[in-house]
């Protein structure tokens, strides 16, 4: 077991002590009384010996103390239970709660280089299952291994004899559940594996179940899923078999225990060394007493799991996300003067991306950035906003390094337009008065009025007050990204970074989107990914990006004379239809 | 579907069944040997007699371990069988679906049930061959018992067990719900996660951290809230039916007392029905647990049923195609609803040997419709398809869609080598024409690989490009050089030098093409060039009659040319 995992883990209880302390107190309450009610009823029943033999005043105490210590028993009981669930789904709240703050926090990179769907998936199932550690390790490993300590002394009080065969006869169970649980581990893990890649083949097959029907795939398809089905089956039953085993096995082990009490028992009430009350309390006992083995060792089956997940979540709160505090240089009055120089970054220390960039937009220009994909465009925008850090150089705005102004406050000079449009579940004005929370519902439509978003928003049933399903299910691409750009026009940032759109927006919405630029861009610098010709044709500067590096720079006519790489991508585009 | 599921397997549930039944049997029979014990053997002071029953338990203990292991073996064999043929039925039903049985059910919703849903149904039928016989058999069993052993005394156990039970329902009919609601807000947290996951550069943008993380803590806290509301109800199970046991069991003394001290009841007696009270309390809680299986599984069967259940409605017809005269496609007045509302509207062409056809038309027109019922993917509401003059119907299935090289808005591909994956659509082709297919694609890059068209492709192909994936899926449809290469809009993310390349090679190939997209440069220079408009058929031509005869096709290419060609 991890112990380094788990002592962090049991650091989360800490705000929570004294419901652990309570709790364990409880629990000690509980197992005494609940130990004592055997004892009780034993006595009771030695109080109807026969016929004409029963003491009725005496069993009518013996009636009320059972009454007593069944209810304080049980009154613990929901203690403990209400005390450990308290602590537990605080604790999940106060991790997914870090974890969130983490994920807030963490660099851009790191989210873009790992897969969402993992991340999310220790946001929810791996704290979960941690959630269901802790209940488990609260309510039943104390409680198992004290009412394991109590039952002995309890048996040991009565009848000394009788329990040792007890003691000794308790190994043996222990012996069985641990040959079960090696066993089983192994068909456990490959049934989990095999289950894995079932699983695995039907996300795909079935998610591109369109394509496999287009080629007539599906009968090799067919096949190769019945013979990973065929293999799960036959370590399913081994795996199922195994794990059905502990059950019956902890239960004969419990039948064999019980029989030997009865026998032992027995020879000793005739010896007179015991009563029969004693010995029926003894059954008792006898018969619950491997509950707490086989609560224990499912505690920690679960908590293996749980620590395992544990050390995922510490995994991502352990990346150092801490922001640099310091820099809060501000900027009084926004010109808009972006100079970059002899900027440097690379995703792996091996591998520069970019080298060595230079450019300069003056007030209010237009810089337009072309190139084939994976060229380095998103790259160059994440450094701009202040997303990645660079390795070398330095971007400056209006002569100040943004290395000395906040991350918040670069971010906020720019008005940000990305091909994939983000919305949140909300509804219609929460979306567009994001960056701007007070903004009255005037400038709301204002803003939407001038992306030319208003018109299809007052058509829905509810207007602004549509609620948008999730991430937008409800509304086109075109008109997705004609609520970002009116998201924008509302908190009017000094500067813009745009990214046209390449396709799947249908002609009428793109020429409304491309209007809504151009207002937009009116008197701002901008920086815009371009694949309209419109856009480079106006630009005040084109930078033609290849493999991370500017590899021409400038005006499009200037580029088009020099018959470079730009004349190359120009005229290969429109080459077929001369 | 259960029977029919579970009948290959009917031997074995019925021996695991039984086993099981006599398994608790043996467990039945213990309390009256230990009552036995203490009413002859001690008051007889008789050790040979405690010795042979003392044994008789010892060999009971054991014969029922046997038989516990025997029904947990037929119980695994039967229910993993069941989930196993399951899975196969299933995941050859989703493969006769037509696309509009698919967009029915939606894919994440057909993968949940194919793996999941079977899981719990599966668990489901191994607890109705371990459990579900066992508690209610040592329920009555232990009834029956406390009859005989004293009458008077069982009317208690009468009265004792329904209030039992009405305490576990009542605990559990409560909190289930609840627990439902939970696993919603649960879903509530992880949407903000995953919102924030993919809007995080926006988030950022706008300095909304903040403001994100108190959302969110809204949401756990409302989540931890109900946790512990639900805890506070189902703390309450354990106590409640542990203190009716326990007053049962007081009723019982008192009443064993009478009967004892009236010399109807000997002392051993009393404390055999204590321990069938003990029993009931165990069996019934094994046996709410099945119940709750039982609920969770209700709920998987219906899913699970609902896949099995549909019946495409695209019947496969007999005929190959062969090469007869006539146009490749023809459509004669055809319609096609989807969902209910009109997706095309009374189309008619025809498509001849080695033409090129542009489809072009903005989002939602209907292109994409279209070409899916070229391939019978959905099937036209009203009018007829021929291919070759004969009712599309006629074909087989396979021999329609052999003829096909389609390549989807969406690029598909899956686990494997690149090799692989082009071949989906050509089971036997060799390197050489892969290689072939991949250069005419502008799919060259493979070549600069280490593995070449051996390089291994990552589940969905995360390890690509958007542009690469696309040339790639555009390399697997030419590799079966097929009659009818459609391409539906599978350019989008290449830059326009790849693009351009891409069309270049694709006019040079002697196959009838169909290409859809949204951009005119795509289009203009085909033979025919079909314009639609909210699911109707607008122009039809070549683009220098279009542009002077159809209104849309003029206003799309102005609105695209003006800012394309200078």
């Amino acid at each position: 077991m991890d112990i380094k995992t788990m002592k962090r883990l049991l650091s989360f209880c800490r705000p929570y002590m004294k419901y652990l302390y309570c709790a364990l107190l409880c629990s000690s309450g509980q197992i005494v009384f609940t130990l004592l009610t055997p004892v009780f009823i034993g006595q009771a029943v030695d109080h109807i010996i026969g016929q004409g033999l029963v003491a009725f005043d005496l069993l009518f105490q013996k009636m009320l103390w059972i009454l007593g210590s069944v209810l304080i028993a049980e009154i613990f009981d929901w203690l403990v239970v209400r005390l450990s669930n308290r602590m537990t789904y605080a604790i999940t709240k106060d991790l997914r709660d870090q974890l969130f703050e983490k994920y807030e926090t963490l660099p851009l990179s790191y989210i873009d280089s790992h897969a969402h769907g993992d991340l999310l998936s220790r946001m929810v199932n791996d704290i979960d299952l941690i959630g269901d550690g802790l209940l488990q390790g609260f309510t039943h490993l104390f409680n198992g291994i004290a009412t394991i300590i109590g039952t002995i002394c309890f048996m040991l009080y009565i009848q000394t004899t009788v329990a040792l065969i007890v003691i000794v006869l308790t190994p043996l169970s222990l012996v069985v559940a641990t040959i079960i649980a090696n066993k089983t581990y192994k068909y456990f893990q490959e049934q989990l594996a095999l289950r894995g890649e079932l699983g695995a083949y039907v996300e795909e097959m079935i998610g591109g179940v369109k394509v496999v029907k287009a080629y007539g795939y599906e009968q090799t398809n067919q096949e190769r899923f019945e013979e990973i089905n065929q293999r799960v089956y036959i370590s399913g039953v081994k795996s199922q078999f195994l794990g059905a085993l502990a059950n019956p096995s902890t239960r004969v082990v419990n039948n064999i225990v019980y029989a030997s009490v009865c026998i032992a028992g027995s020879l000793y009430v005739i010896g007179g060394s015991m009563s029969v009350g004693a010995l029926s309390s003894f059954l008792s006992y006898a018969n619950q007493y491997t509950k707490p083995f086989n609560e224990i060792s499912n505690v920690f089956t679960e908590l293996q799991t749980a620590l395992a997940c544990a050390s995922r979540v510490f995994h991502l709160l352990d990346i150092d996300s801490s922001p640099k505090q310091g820099p809060t240089k501000t900027l009084s009055h926004i010109q808009g003067h972006v100079q970059i120089q002899h900027l440097s970054f690379s995703y792996r220390d091996d591998e520069p991306f970019i080298e060595d960039f230079n450019v300069e937009a003056k007030p209010g220009q237009t810089i337009a950035i072309v190139g084939p994909t994976g060229c380095g465009k998103t790259t160059f925008i994440n450094l701009l906003m202040k997303f990645y850090q660079p390795q070398h150089g330095q971007i400056c705005i209006d002569g100040i390094d943004i290395q000395d102004m906040s991350s918040d406050y670069v971010r906020s000079l720019y008005g940000m337009v990305l091909q994939d449009s983000w919305l949140f579940q909300g509804s219609i004005k929460d979306n567009i008065a994001y960056g701007k929370k007070e903004a009255t519902d005037q400038e709301i439509i204002e803003a939407a009025q001038k992306a030319h978003a208003h018109k299809f928003i007052i058509q829905l049933k509810d207007g602004y007050d549509t609620m948008i399903s999730e991430e937008g299910g409800n509304l086109s691409q075109g008109q997705k990204q004609l609520l970002c750009i009116a998201r924008i026009m509302l908190v009017k940032p000094p500067m813009l970074i745009l990214d046209e759109a390449t396709s799947s927006i249908d002609t009428r919405t793109e020429k409304q989107i491309q209007e809504a630029f151009d207002l937009m861009m009116e008197g701002r610098t901008t920086f815009i990914v371009a694949h309209r010709l419109s856009t480079i044709q106006k630009a005040d500067q084109i930078l033609v990006m290849n493999h991370g590096q500017i590899i021409e720079q400038g005006k499009h006519e200037e580029l088009l004379k020099k018959h470079g790489f730009y004349h190359h991508l120009y005229y290969s585009q429109f080459e077929i239809q001369k | 579907m259960w029977m029919k599921y579970l009948k290959p397997y009917r031997k074995e549930a019925v021996i695991g069944f039984f086993f099981k039944l006599i398994e608790a049997f043996f467990e039945l029979i213990v309390p009256i040997v230990v009552a036995d014990i203490i009413d002859y053997g001690i008051l007889h002071q008789d050790q040979q007699y405690i010795l042979q029953r003392g044994l008789l338990l010892l060999v009971l203990a054991l014969l029922g371990y046997a038989c516990a292991l025997v029904c947990q073996y037929f119980a695994s064999k039967t229910s993993q069988g069941f989930g196993t043929y399951l899975r196969n039925d299933m995941f050859k039903a989703i493969h006769a679906y037509d696309y509009e049985n698919i967009d029915e059910i939606g894919i994440p919703s057909l993968m949940t049930r194919i793996t999941n849903d079977t899981n719990q149904l599966q668990l489901a039928v191994a607890m109705t061959i371990r459990l579900a016989s066992r508690s209610p058999f040592l329920i009555l069993g232990s009834l029956v018992m406390a009859f005989r052993i004293s009458v008077p005394i069982a009317l208690i156990f009468i009265c004792a067990a329904p209030i039992l039970a009405l305490a576990i329902y009542g605990v559990m009919s409560k909190s289930l719900p609840l627990y439902l609601k939970i696993q919603k807000q649960l879903d509530h947290v992880s949407l903000i996660c995953r919102e924030n996951l993919a809007g995080i550069r926006v988030i950022r943008a706008f300095s909304k951290q903040k403001q994100e993380k108190e959302r969110f803590q809204q949401a756990t806290q409302k989540q931890k809230n109900m946790q512990i509301q639900v805890g506070k109800l189902s703390a309450l199970l354990n106590p409640s039916t542990s203190v009716i046991v326990n007053c049962a069991i007081l009723v019982i003394l008192y009443a064993g007392g009478l009967q004892v001290n009236a010399g109807h009841l000997t002392q051993g007696e009393v404390i055999a029905l204590i321990n069938y009270m003990n029993q009931i309390l165990l069996s019934m809680f094994a046996f709410a647990n099945v119940i709750v299986i039982y609920n969770k599984a209700t709920a998987c069967y219906k899913r699970v049923q609902e896949v099995l259940a549909i019946q495409p409605a695209i019947q496969d017809g007999k005929c190959l195609i062969d090469n007869q005269e006539g146009p490749l496609v023809t459509f004669d007045h055809v319609s096609f609803s989807y969902q209910g509302s009109h997706a095309l509207h009374d189309l008619s062409f025809s498509i001849h040997q080695g033409e090129t056809i542009g489809i072009i038309g903005g989002t939602g027109s209907g292109k994409s419709t279209l070409i899916h019922l070229i391939p019978r993917f959905y099937e036209a509401t009203q009018g007829q398809i021929y291919i070759k003059n004969r009712p599309i119907q006629d074909y087989s299935l396979f021999s329609l869609r052999q003829m096909i090289g389609l390549v989807p808005q969406q690029a598909t591909l899956f686990t494997g080598t690149i090799k692989e994956n082009i071949c989906l659509a050509k089971e036997n082709a060799s390197d050489d024409e892969v290689k072939q297919a991949l250069h005419l694609a502008q799919a060259s890059f493979v070549d600069e690989w280490k593995d070449g068209i051996y390089s291994h492709i990552t589940q969905g192909g995360y390890n690509l490009s958007g542009g690469q994936k696309q040339r790639l899926t555009i390399a697997r449809a030419l590799v079966r050089n097929p009659e009818l290469l459609i391409l539906d809009d599978s350019a989008s993310a290449l830059d326009f030098a790849t693009d351009a390349a891409l069309r270049k090679a694709i006019a040079t190939l002697p196959q009838t093409t169909i290409i859809v997209s949204q951009r005119v440069s795509a289009i203009m220079h085909a033979d025919k060039i079909l314009v639609l408009s909210h699911g109707e058929l607008v122009g039809m031509g070549k683009h220098d009659e279009l542009m002077k005869t159809c209104e849309i096709y003029q206003q799309i290419v102005t609105s695209q040319m003006s800012k394309e060609v200078a």
